[in-house]
């Protein structure tokens, strides 16, 4: 990226804007498909698409502030507090770890979206776990780690995908 | 370098399903006995605790005031008319084995299979 450092500021806000409601639409959407394994829980992270998508290309920061914003006003809108804590548990081990991940340099966007597709479910249900005080939940966590792993790999690679795009939009432009 | 770590991936990829699989069959075969009791609790206590050999059925008040039913039917658990969002715990079905749950999220509520006395029960057929 040229530009100017006011240029390049703009595009960033602008970025962060427009990729926080668009998660916020991929949330309501996730919201809505209703997932044939009754499991507690199971998500396809489609929210991740832009969260990957701003970590790539905006930064770290950018991505934390996004997602946070995004599980605040999707729990406002369309759920309540205890989707706002089990959702907050997944997203705080998801995030960590991708931002670790994509630092070390050692996968693609497919890995680190798998990670942090596996870490999103695992830290809904040990939260689940402990607030309802049962830890049978737990023999849910192989089910949850496959599905995590097999969402988590389409998700990057379409976030992959959209990152790229972006990307090449961004250096024509500025 | 791209090369590389797109073989990482499918090696992370394979690794987790490869080891939840061989954990979900370790449950299946070490876990999952027939169970004596089901063992209802809500936000983390335990309320109720009902025999799996005697059909009945209860109302469960959750958290923030929902109400699931638990129908003991034929030593199987299920839950029906949930007043929940995701009817997740509807879906669930019927469970009877040691380490299964149903699990209601917005209410709070979980039903798990226990069955410490199973095998004294099992030999008492009615
Ligand atoms: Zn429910």
């Amino acid at each position: 990226m040229k530009g100017t450092k006011e240029s390049q500021r703009i595009y960033k806000m602008v970025m962060c804007g427009v990729l926080t409601a668009l998660a916020m639409i991929f949330s309501y959407i996730e919201s809505v498909i209703r997932i044939p394994l009754p499991i507690p829980g199971i998500k396809l992270g489609v929210p991740n698409i832009a969260i990957i998508t701003v970590l790539y290309v905006v930064g770290t920061k950018e991505a934390i502030t996004v997602n946070f914003i995004r599980i605040s006003l999707t729990a406002l809108l369309f759920g309540n507090i205890n989707s706002f804590l089990f959702s907050m548990a997944g997203a705080i081990l998801s995030m960590l770890t991708m931002i670790i991940l994509k630092k070390i340099n050692f996968f693609s966007t497919v890995g680190v979206s798998v990670a942090g597709g596996v870490m999103h479910n695992f830290g809904q249900i040990i939260a689940a776990a402990f607030i309802m005080g049962s830890s049978a939940i737990l023999y849910y966590l192989p089910v949850l780690i496959i599905t995590g792993t097999v969402t988590g790999a389409i998700i990057g690679a379409v976030a992959a995908l959209v990152a790229e795009r972006v990307k090449r939009q961004a250096e024509k432009n500025l | 370098m791209e090369n590389k770590k797109i073989k990482r991936d499918a090696v992370l990829v394979l690794l987790c399903i490869i080891i939840s699989a061989a954990v979900y069959f370790i449950i299946n075969i070490y876990v999952k006995k027939d169970g004596a009791y089901a063992v209802v609790k809500v936000d983390g206590e335990i309320i109720r605790s009902l025999e799996l050999n005697k059909n009945t059925s209860v109302i469960v008040h959750g958290y923030q005031g929902g109400s699931n039913i638990i129908v003991v039917d034929n030593g199987q658990v299920y839950m029906t008319d949930a007043d929940c969002p995701d009817k997740l715990c509807e879906r669930t079905g019927r469970i009877s084995r040691t380490g299964e749950s149903i699990v209601c999220l917005p209410h709070r509520v979980v039903v798990e299979i226990q069955g410490n006395t199973a095998e004294r029960i099992d030999s008492v057929v009615q």
